[in-house]
């Protein structure tokens, strides 16, 4: 008999007869009808309690904050989508304006350009599908045009959030955009930069991912 | 699971648990480092939980897990099905050999020679880092607290800190002797140099193993829970990925998972969330850019099926592997994690590993335990630790012969000695009549009583007999 038919035969001939399932009852998890304001001022309060960045801006001028976000930090390359309005908003304003970094398109297979990717990237902007104002996380759904990576590899990962797509909590994010009926290759909740207190305790960022995470909030 | 005893770790002989733990505490470097974290994190996990009905939550988390273990072989082959629909290969594994079999043929048929790991607690109780070494392929660990506990050739003392034992110095020294790294104490320059020389080892490895968090049968994602990126790294960078998972992870409904968050991390660090909840479904499908060509999963069962055969014993599986018993255990805090000699140290380590090496070998840990109540006070899906170390000492000492044995090793503890003066005890107890006459006579020669009473008196001083039984004195105030 193979391995997995004997652990299963196992498991389906107890010795201590069925099991009863008890129920699941997940109202402890739910949470009053915020506004967006205070999901906001909540997401912001906690990601910022765990050295996340934010900045609050808009539909035009977050190109601008951007641009003097990365000066500050003297970033020399940027790593952008190819098809998303990000990647295509960004490289339409680098025509005329030399505050910006010189831009990179994530549209090869990683295994062609990993060298680059791993010593000679500065940042990375993603979009993401939402945020989690009492956890301070940022959903990403890595996809064709936003590979794994963008948001893991480069030491500064700036990551655009609407505000309007705050939800108050984990469940309630997972049960509004229905995640059940399918998953997609890697999801992510990301909240703070990387991090470890492996060494006695002592909170050091950037150990394997980024070392700083900036959310441009669009009001 | 086989018939002989799984070795330990490193072959340490979990039965000489007295000589480690009273080394153990003699060191007040040990009991520095211990103490120190151990207090943080209760506090830290004290105020995470803070504004929460946390009581039902720890229900509900309880009923998550128990809801799983009822369906536990429906949701296997659920969680099979929906990973094979999804592109990632599934492995089933008797035991801790079988497994790491397994991975080495998945590493040979990819021709592999180089293995970069995330945390995984499995893996450790597979011991697969000795057993690749010996099949010529190098594994490194790529979380820095499992990173330093390999360059010094140790195991984890923490499931979640694994290099909680260390202090900064001893960790710099370490890097510095093994590494080439500055004789530093700055841990921002230590962390730096560690990312520096496992960015290297990320971009070469040809497979890489993790650990899973939870299983969702219903969507086949495999969650994990991290902070550094490391297990990001781990499960993308390579193009091959190899998830070790015990069989008792897997949960119905991706909604489980919520619940489930919210208390391993804030019991576990204190944390509201990990920097990183990592969700798999599947690998790189054809036209993205990176991610694994190839996801592996190994169910290991290595004795949880048959901890599943007892009512009492399975509650021992709807562990989350937060740690939070130990950082609340008395006895933990001052002799380590090392002193226990086994895979999971502390509460939960003194209730699964009996288990694994036997009640024989694992003879005094169900022992190691003042059974003061904490660790089940704070488990965040409420497992009865204590009623379970109370049981495993039933098993060790019990002498039935009629029944098949639960754990193996069951009564190798027993002395019959011992059982014939309970037999003794329990029958003059039922007889008042030779009670009294025992307890008056106790009273008359009190004077002989010895003044020590072996490890009892060790620290204290001998309780005395009255000059008078209790009836006795009752009967005097009734007159």
């Amino acid at each position: 008999m193979s391995s997995r038919d004997a652990i299963l035969q196992r498991l389906r001939h107890r010795t201590g007869g069925e099991l009863t399932a008890p129920e699941c009852d997940f109202s402890v998890l739910n949470r009053p009808e915020w506004s967006t304001a205070e999901k906001l001022d909540m997401f912001e309060q906690t990601i910022e309690s765990v050295h996340g960045e934010v900045h609050r801006t808009t539909e035009s001028g977050w190109i601008d904050r951007l641009a003097e976000i990365l000066q500050t930090r003297g970033a020399q390359t940027l790593l952008i989508t190819k098809e998303h309005e990000i990647g295509k908003a960004l490289r339409s304003a680098t025509e005329g304006r030399e505050d910006l970094p010189h831009l990179l398109i994530y549209d090869e297979p990683v295994e062609s350009w990993q060298e680059t990717l791993f010593s000679d990237v500065d940042a990375g902007i993603t979009s993401t599908r939402g945020g989690i104002a009492e956890t301070g996380s940022l959903i990403l759904w890595p996809s064709v045009d936003e590979p794994r990576l963008m948001s893991l590899v480069p030491p500064i990962h700036i990551a655009v959030l609407k505000a309007s797509e705050l939800y108050t909590t984990f469940h309630h994010a997972m049960q509004s955009q229905n995640w059940a009926a399918g998953m997609p290759t890697n999801a992510l909740l990301i909240s703070g930069p990387s991090k470890t207190a492996d060494i006695e305790q002592t909170l050091a960022y950037g150990v394997h991912g980024p070392k700083e995470l900036i959310v441009l909030v669009i009001e | 699971m086989t018939e002989t005893a799984q070795q330990s770790p490193h072959h340490i002989d979990v039965k000489e648990f007295h000589p480690r733990a009273r080394a153990a505490i003699h060191n007040p470097q040990i009991r520095q480092n211990f103490r120190k974290a151990m207090d943080g994190l209760m506090s830290k996990r004290k105020s995470a939980f803070e504004g929460w009905d946390l009581e039902t939550l720890r229900d509900l988390g309880a009923n998550i897990r128990l809801r799983a273990l009822a369906h536990l072989p429906d949701l296997l082959e659920q969680l099979e099905q929906k990973l094979t629909e999804n592109g990632i290969t599934v492995h089933w594994a008797s035991d801790g050999d079988e497994a790491c079999k397994i991975v080495r043929d998945i590493c040979l048929a990819r021709n592999a020679k180089t293995v970069i790991k995330g945390k995984s607690m499995v893996s450790e109780e597979m011991e697969l880092n000795h057993y690749l070494e010996e099949q010529g392929i190098e594994a490194l660990e790529s979380d820095l607290g499992e990173y330093i506990v390999q360059l010094a050739e140790e195991t984890p003392s923490h499931i979640i800190m694994p290099a909680i034992h260390k202090n900064t110095e001893e960790i710099s020294q370490l890097l510095h002797d093994k590494t080439g790294t500055d004789l530093s104490h700055d841990v921002e320059y230590l962390t730096a140099s560690a990312r520096l020389q496992l960015r290297e080892k990320f971009m070469n490895a040809d497979v890489g193993v993790s650990g899973v968090n939870f299983a969702v049968a219903e969507t086949g994602t495999l969650c994990l829970v991290e902070n550094e990126g490391n297990g990001r790294m781990t499960t993308t960078v390579p193009p091959c990925h190899i998830a070790v998972t015990g069989i008792e992870k897997v949960v119905p409904k991706l909604e489980d998972v919520t619940a489930l968050l919210a208390l391993l991390t804030r019991s576990a660090t204190g944390q509201h969330i990990t920097t990183y909840f990592n969700m798999i479904s599947g690998p790189r499908k054809a036209n993205e850019l990176d991610g694994p060509e190839e996801v592996h999963v190994v169910l290991v069962d290595n004795g949880r099926s048959t901890i599943y055969q007892d009512d009492e014993l399975l509650d021992t599986l709807r562990c989350i592997r937060c740690g939070a018993c130990m950082n609340h255990c008395p006895v933990y805090t001052r002799v380590g994690g090392h002193a226990y000699g086994t895979t999971y140290p502390g509460p939960i380590g003194k209730i699964l590993m009996p288990h694994m090496v036997g009640l024989d070998e694992g003879r005094h840990l169900p022992t190691a335990s003042s059974l003061c109540g904490a660790c089940g006070e704070v488990c965040p899906v409420k497992i009865p630790i204590p009623d379970l170390l109370v049981r495993l000492r039933q098993e060790s000492v019990d002498g039935d012969k009629l029944h098949p044995a639960k754990v193996r090793g069951h009564g190798a503890k027993r002395s019959n000695m011992e059982a014939m003066i309970w037999k003794g005890w329990s029958w003059m107890h039922a007889r008042p009549g030779i009670y009294r006459m025992g307890t008056r006579l106790g009273a008359r020669f009190r004077k002989l009583q010895p003044g020590k009473l072996g490890g009892w008196t060790q620290y204290r001083t001998a309780p005395k007999l009255a000059a008078k039984t209790l009836h006795e004195r009752i009967k005097e105030r009734s007159q």
